[in-house]
């Protein structure tokens, strides 16, 4: 099998609406065909790796923790956009997982090398 | 939906038996469930049980096969964390078998 | 009367909608529409320009969701589940921005 690249791009931001949750459910079933997977968070994407969600008051299964798992899916590659997270008053620090923060054209030239891309 | 008795208490599982309610768990639920797969348990299958209920309360996911291996040879040692002796334990399905037994949902893109 | 946001100002433009139709009253952040509220966001000297206008409130578990409980903006009250309710009976009619 050859490998692809694959990119999932994420704009939504969580528990408002299902993408989110959809994506990071297909990022890991999708990492069982061993890809080369990397993932974009543009937009109120970049509230999916806020630190410190707490789901208990609207009973909702809360997933910050399984972006922790990514690492042993082999998923490293996580590019967040610099204006999103300035737009937002948020830093780098305040996400939950290492990524690498950069700007949006240099996100869009990533997936601009992409064989498959998956919008959320 | 059905149920599962156990020491007089009575738990909820789904039409595939999976327990519904992760908190309803304990050892002897667990070893009820066992018994559903025709698993005789060991303490070599407790080990992965309890495993994979650790993996679960910290990434809030039952991990794939794959990734269950590579994190049971890094916990376990390099003899434990591979699929031959994991399916030996648990020959319908490390992931699925044992998650059943563990309490936990189907994992995620399990096959 | 009561109005009611759910969407991230950064996202769509109903709480933009909600601020030009100006009617004054509340103005209810819930699920996504929090955003609205947390510091340092593009939209917070807005929602902060129309504090004279409308009374902003937010909903708690909402924001503790997305983890933002800790960072919620000047002027903002933040309101339970019972809040909610309580500021739906207040007003006579309410208008939900979905």
């Amino acid at each position: 099998m050859t490998t692809k690249k694959f990119m999932f791009v994420n704009r939504k931001a969580p528990y408002g609406t299902i993408y989110a949750l959809e994506s990071l459910e297909v990022v890991l079933i999708g990492a069982a065909f061993e890809q080369d997977v990397s993932l974009a968070f543009m937009d109120d994407g970049v509230y999916q790796l806020k630190k410190g969600h707490n789901t208990k008051g609207i009973d909702v299964k809360g997933f910050e923790r399984t972006y922790g798992a990514l690492e042993d899916y082999d998923v490293t590659k996580l590019y967040v956009d610099e204006e999103s997270l300035k737009a937002r008053g948020l830093t780098a620090d305040d996400l939950c997982v290492p990524v690498e923060v950069m700007s949006r054209a240099a996100i869009g030239k990533l997936m601009e090398e992409q064989d498959v891309l998956l919008s959320f | 939906m059905g149920t599962l008795e156990v020491n007089g208490k009575s738990v909820e599982v789904d039409e595939e038996g999976y327990l519904v309610n992760l908190n309803d768990w304990d050892e002897a639920i667990g070893a009820e469930l066992a018994k559903t797969e025709n698993v005789n348990m060991t303490e070599q299958h407790w080990e992965v049980v309890n495993f994979l209920r650790e993996y679960y309360n910290e990434f809030q996911i039952a991990p794939a096969v794959r990734v269950l291996t590579k994190a049971i040879g890094k916990k376990l040692g390099p003899e434990k964390g591979n699929s031959q002796y994991l399916y030996e334990l648990f020959p319908y399905g490390p992931a699925k078998q044992a998650c059943k037994i563990a309490g936990l949902p189907k994992p995620t893109g399990c096959i | 009367m009561l109005n009611i946001v759910n969407k991230s100002p950064l996202d769509r433009n109903t709480l933009q909608s909600c601020l030009d139709a100006n009617t004054g009253g509340a103005i209810l952040l819930i699920e996504d529409g929090v955003f609205a509220a947390t510091r340092g966001n593009a939209f917070e000297a807005k929602l902060k320009a129309v504090q004279g206008t409308f009374k902003v409130y937010a909903l708690g578990p909402d924001l503790d969701a997305r983890g933002f409980g800790d960072r919620v903006m000047d002027g903002v009250t933040v309101v339970d589940y019972a809040g909610f309710v309580d500021l739906v009976a207040e007003f006579k009619t309410c208008q939900s921005w979905l």
